[in-house]
């Protein structure tokens, strides 16, 4: 875990490029910090590791304060990645990966072994790649090699200085791609830096958005795309960005708050009461009674009520019982999926704990899209 | 054939007078070496002193070679003594101009990724600095030796010895063999010196580094 606590870099006695910054971050998190130059991010990641000293405030890792510890031996712990990447050009690829180890004195043995499993995991081929120098190597398999150096001396942190923003657009989506795909195999806490909305919202688990040495917003993803909490945030993660990432709606978003929940067994008459005072064409048809009240057993439309005049039917034998519940987190893209699939018009969203918070419907997720998109022309 | 036959009976004169030689400018050209290129190292970070250190070596630089040698003798007397300080202060200014090149055309995110990865000052200048910058450091050094052997023979003006002997004591003598012996031998001693600090030089280079072709 680093925190860092009323953090305060200042140049020249004037200029405040970081202004008493928190920030927390979690043990395996991967937090984006995020906006545009000068905003104060790579000045705050180096702070991290000390390649900058705060001019005041203090920085915990493991609830230890970095200044208690020699700058060098923090960052041997602490793995690096900058947008040059910066390999030693008269090592191997090899000994590039290997040297904060062997500074580190440790079995020159094992950490070739280690260099080997390294290469792997970047898709390198060790005999293919290990004995070449990095001219020799693509910018795309240069910063690869950049990231098995980070890991050689297998840190807990890693920093990320604008990684992959050399890089052509196909080459970093693939490193992108391959940076999630070693995360969830590793869990390092990863500090990337960068000024790509893009690439912060795809690789985030949380995105601190900073401009003028502070942080703005610090959430997850989809928060900073939904609430952002001010202008200069909407604007910069654009306000658009949701038709984007559909990915980022999720069913509690696009759902209809409105639920009108009836018993059982109430009346068909009842319900057109219940439809008409709450202006609604749909029903939730709940248990009222125990032993688990207000569960879902149901769904009446306007359909089923046509053409019912005994009125003696009640809710239970006209409802549509099987209904698909939808998770309250579950994405646009699946919900559709879902919807489309089973022909359903009525999809009910659920919590953790299986009560109704909303209703799907074509009206719904239409209203979410309207919502977004500002009228621009009158017919 | 006359010369030839010069260089045939006088040769252990000519081997004696070329080892002469090869040390005076061998020693000269390794205390250059040993002030040089600290002195290129210590003043990478400040461009003044830079500045300053390369403008100082640039003035030994224009004072003709006989003036320095002459100024050597009230403090060193005659002999190899003021010829070494004069090679000396000749060969400081390629030496130094090289290094700091050699080390300031290091690419900065090099650096960084080294001070990022923890790696202390002397480690970055062990490790990173001085191998990438060594093929300029040695060109500077190659320069240096060739210059050097060249003023090594005036040399034996003060009483220095080496085939600068040769040349001097030939005017002397109207023996012209003896002239074009010495020089041609110095000439070969210079030419053969930066041969082998070439093969040095392509040794002590890594072969992931294009080499750069220096003045």
């Amino acid at each position: 875990m680093i925190r860092l606590q009323k953090v305060t870099k200042t140049y020249d006695q004037k200029i405040n490029v970081v202004k008493d910054l928190d920030l927390q971050i979690e043990k395996g998190e991967l937090v984006v910090l995020v906006g545009e130059s000068g905003c104060g991010k790579t000045t705050t990641m180096k702070m991290i590791n000390r390649l900058i000293e705060p001019t005041s405030g203090d920085i915990f890792i493991d609830g230890q304060n970095t200044k208690t510890v020699d700058g060098n031996e923090l960052r041997r712990n602490i793995g690096y990645v900058i947008q040059n990447v910066g390999l030693f050009p008269h090592l191997t690829i090899e000994h590039n990966i290997a040297t904060v180890p062997l500074l580190c004195k440790k079995n020159r043995d094992e950490v070739m072994e280690r260099v080997k499993d390294l290469l792997d995991l970047v898709d390198l081929p060790h005999e293919q790649y290990a004995h070449r120098f990095p001219r020799e190597l693509s910018g795309g398999q240069q910063q690869r090699v950049g990231v098995a150096r980070a890991l050689a001396n297998d840190p807990d942190i890693i920093l990320m200085d604008e990684p992959f923003s050399a890089l052509d657009p196909i080459t970093r989506e693939q490193l992108q791609n391959e940076l999630l795909k070693l995360q969830d195999e590793l869990q390092k806490t990863i500090v990337f830096v960068t000024h790509d909305i893009d690439e912060a919202l795809k690789i985030g688990d949380r995105i601190a958005v900073m401009a003028g040495g502070k942080i703005l917003q610090y959430d997850k993803p989809e928060d900073i795309l939904k609430n952002p909490h001010n202008d200069f945030v909407e604007s910069f993660v654009g306000s658009d960005r949701l038709w984007k990432t559909p990915d980022m709606l999720r069913a509690e978003d696009i759902m209809s708050k409105k639920v009108v929940e009836i018993g059982a067994r109430r009346s068909v008459a009842h319900a057109i009461e219940l439809m008409k005072e709450h202006n609604t064409d749909v029903l939730v048809v709940v248990d009222k009674v125990s032993p688990r009240p207000n569960k879902l057993l149901g769904i009446v439309g306007t359909n089923r009520l046509k053409g019912v005049t005994d009125h003696s039917v009640k809710m239970e034998d006209i409802m549509k019982a099987d209904v698909v519940e939808i998770p309250h987190h579950m994405n646009l893209t699946e919900v559709l999926g879902i919807r489309k699939e089973k022909k359903i018009r009525y999809s009910p969203v659920v919590d953790e704990d299986g009560k109704v918070i909303g209703i799907i419907t074509n009206t719904s997720i239409i209203n979410v899209f309207t919502d977004i998109v500002p009228e621009t022309e009158e017919y | 054939m006359t010369l030839i036959q010069y260089i045939v009976d006088n040769y252990q004169l000519i081997v004696q007078k070329a080892g002469q030689h090869i040390v005076l400018a061998g020693i000269g050209v390794l205390i250059a070496c040993a002030i040089g290129i600290p002195t290129g190292f210590l003043i990478t970070n400040s461009r003044r002193a830079s500045n300053i250190v390369i403008n100082i070596a640039n003035i030994f630089q224009t004072i003709p070679a006989l003036a320095i040698f002459a100024f050597g003798i009230p403090l060193l007397g005659i002999g190899t003594k003021p010829a070494i300080f004069a090679l000396v202060l000749y060969a400081l200014l390629p030496i130094i101009k090289n290094t700091l090149i050699g080390i300031n055309n290091v690419d900065p995110a090099i650096i960084e990724a080294a001070r990022g990865m923890g790696m202390s000052k002397s480690q970055i200048m062990f490790k990173v600095e001085v191998p990438l910058a060594i093929s300029v450091i040695m060109g500077g050094v190659r320069i240096a030796t060739v210059t050097g052997i060249g003023i090594a023979t005036i040399g034996a003006f003060i009483g220095a010895g080496g085939l600068g002997q040769l040349i001097f004591q030939g005017v002397g003598m109207v023996n012209y063999n003896m002239v074009v012996a010495g020089a041609i031998f110095s000439s070969l001693l210079a030419l053969l010196a930066d041969f082998i600090l070439g093969i040095l030089e392509s040794k002590l280079t890594s072969k992931g580094i294009i080499k750069r072709e220096t003045i």
